[in-house]
């Protein structure tokens, strides 16, 4: 690590720090502690959605993907993208208007039972944990190679940083973390575009002619197939792409920190023009790095492609922007890791102890120190988790949070705003039946399961599909539906009430 | 405390003290009592109904649409070849096909603000008369 790189680090680990000590003076209640009180604006929270979702899967992941496979790694953006559009139809609005701090809120606007909180509480938890170890065990992997220093150490660095934003900045400090970044994202990503761009001549045409013959694939690197060859497998991890983000908890609590429904809706076209160029620019990104450091440089370095993007900073602009975009990638699983935190310690302290165990009855402080300590719990466990998970596959644990997300949270949360019939059996039933379906199907899926004992178990994998969504997803809906056919009648004037605020935004 | 202050709500009868009172306990459970917003009288009232047919009729059929058009292209890219022909130079339909995504995502991003906002205004209405007392 040279002294251009280790300041760039130190830069942003001081700039963060900062931004947390000034947002820990007004961090004093659980309201600032989970949502910033509420007070961000449309541009604000849109940039921090960005921030949360970019994350170093995205940068880095989607990067080596097209880097290495063409338009199949390209698959990934179109669906993170399409994703928003779900989000902002679909869910955006009315869960601002029923819910507080997270889904159990706002689930229970509609059916205030213990069993619900609970359920939807352990599907928060799931998913949260799934997905912060994928970013942890990713983290660690990258900052070892970025910093040449020891995984343990790597992950440990991340995992202190993550929870010192949390514990005393709270989602003020989470939220202009995941601003920070997403900026410097954008201006990292840009300027390799733009490098890109120059050494094709600015002629796009003239990039794809070339891109034929830069790849060992040869014209097929420009058409799908070359990693997806399983018509079924890819149907099924598009479904889970694109209607998972609408379950992620981190991403729906990021819209109870602002004010109304209109500043949710002004929010996600944020999110969306910022994140649609992004994933436009990935091209640029893929190809460069095929182009200019070639497959056989990136799988040196590491298997999965994820040093595609630093190393094609490094052959456009040197030892500089190397160290520049590798002090983004780390900004990036610091802002995405924060904010994974914190959903997981609202659902620990405000879901499972505030409202299940305390009932409701918490005073101001008691609900601050339980949100400290389930931060400081969750950091703990997922670091502890992560230290131990290093040979995990990381695609394979996001793509099963973004699945269990779209089987286990999204069909409830449709339920719950639009179906009249809907009860409280059936709410019950529809977060269990997608979150273990998914969580099965996966346990008997090729991830674990091979023949020639490559993978954890040795053996014909029951289940054919890698990502189950094509599967899970309809289980979660049909299991809601049986249970509300089998559950008592549904309390007519309590959709009335749901009906009312998820609509008008009415209080 | 929901019951105290539901009680007290309860023995106020002037319109002007129920008016404070309403806008006041917003995180209380609804019920018909007076002072309570009567979400039942709005849900059944014809301009809440026309307001979520409305909004029904343009959210339905788009998310069909894009839901449908994504879900499309790996349909056409697993089971068949035809978006492997080239549109323009070296770039296949493929491309094409997935930049109309992006372009879609855009637009329809543009259009749902464009209608929110409308139906915002509609909803503004259903406000004042709820303000006005016609629910109760």
């Amino acid at each position: 690590m040279n002294a251009i790189g280790l300041s760039f680090f130190v830069a942003i680990v001081g700039l963060t720090l900062f931004v947390t000590y000034i947002a820990s003076k007004r961090t004093n209640s659980a309201s600032e502690f989970y949502t910033a009180g509420g007070g961000l604006s449309g541009w604000q929270n849109g940039i921090a959605i960005a921030g949360d979702y970019l994350s170093a899967a995205s940068f880095l992941g989607i990067a080596g993907a097209i880097a290495l496979f063409g338009f199949d790694g390209f698959f990934y953006s179109i669906g993170y993208l399409v994703a928003y559009l779900v989000v902002l139809y679909i869910v955006a609005e009315p869960l601002r208007n029923l819910g507080k701090y997270t889904l159990a809120d706002m689930i229970t606007a509609r059916f205030d039972q213990k069993k619900i909180r609970a359920a939807a509480a352990i599907s928060t938890l799931t998913i949260v944990l799934f997905y912060m170890i994928a970013q942890l065990v990713g983290a660690g992997a990258l900052i070892q190679l970025l910093l040449g220093i020891d995984y343990w150490i790597a992950v440990l660095l991340v995992g202190v940083m993550m929870t010192i934003y949390v514990l005393w900045g709270g989602m003020a400090a989470t939220s202009w973390v995941q601003i920070i970044k997403a900026a410097l994202l954008m201006i990292g990503t840009v300027l390799i575009s733009i490098l890109v761009l120059w050494k094709f001549n600015f002629n796009i045409l003239g990039m794809f002619t070339e891109m034929k013959s830069v790849t060992a694939n040869g014209e097929a690197y420009l058409h799908p197939g070359v990693k997806y060859t399983n018509g079924l497998d890819t149907i099924s991890m598009m479904i889970a792409l694109v209607l998972g983000t609408a379950g992620l908890p981190h991403i729906l609590m990021r819209f109870f920190t602002v004010k109304d429904a209109k500043t949710a809706r002004s929010s996600v076209v944020y999110a969306t023009w910022i994140v649609g160029i992004f994933y436009v620019l990935t091209i640029f990104l893929g190809f460069g790095a095929a182009a200019f450091v070639g497959s056989d440089a990136i799988i040196a370095a590491n298997p999965a492609g994820n040093m595609a993007a630093p190393l094609l900073a490094q052959a456009l602009g040197g030892d500089i922007l190397m160290s520049f975009v590798s002090a983004v990638a780390f900004a990036t699983i610091l802002a995405v890791v924060a904010g994974l935190v914190l959903s997981g310690a609202s659902a620990f302290a405000h879901d499972l102890y505030g409202q299940i165990i305390k009932k409701g009855k918490v005073t101001e402080k008691e609900q601050m120190n339980a949100a400290r300590l389930a931060s400081v719990g969750v950091s703990v466990f997922s670091i502890l988790l992560a230290l131990g998970a290093q040979t995990m596959n990381v695609a394979f644990l996001v793509s099963l949070a973004f699945c269990i997300a779209a089987s286990a949270n999204l069909p409830v949360i449709i339920y719950t705003i639009y179906w009249k019939n809907f009860n409280t059996t059936g709410a019950l039933t529809a977060i269990i039946t997608g979150l273990i379906s998914a969580l099965v199907l996966v346990a008997l899926s090729p991830n674990l399961w091979a023949a020639d004992g490559s993978m954890a178990f040795t053996g014909e994998a029951l289940f054919p599909l890698t990502n189950p969504a094509l599967v899970s997803v309809p289980l979660g809906f049909l299991g809601g539906w049986i249970g509300t056919l089998v559950g008592a009648r549904a309390d007519q004037r309590k959709y009335a009430e749901v009906d009312v605020k998820a609509n008008i935004g009415l209080k | 405390m929901a019951n105290n202050i539901e009680s007290s709500v309860n023995s106020v009868s002037s319109l002007e003290k129920r008016k404070q009172n309403s806008s006041k306990s917003s995180n209380l459970r609804p019920s018909p009592t007076v002072g309570m917003t009567n979400y039942s009288a709005i849900a059944e009232s014809e301009e809440f109904k026309a307001l979520k047919k409305k909004k029904n009729k343009f959210i339905l059929p788009i998310t069909i649409f894009f839901l449908l058009s994504y879900i499309l292209l790996p349909i056409l890219t697993s089971y068949t070849t035809i978006l492997n022909n080239n549109a323009f130079g070296d770039i296949a339909w493929v491309w094409i096909y997935a930049f109309a995504l992006f372009v879609m995502t855009w637009v329809l991003c543009m259009i749902y603000v464009r209608r929110a906002n409308e139906f915002d205004k509609d909803a503004e209405k259903i406000f004042d008369k709820e303000k006005a007392g016609d629910y109760e």
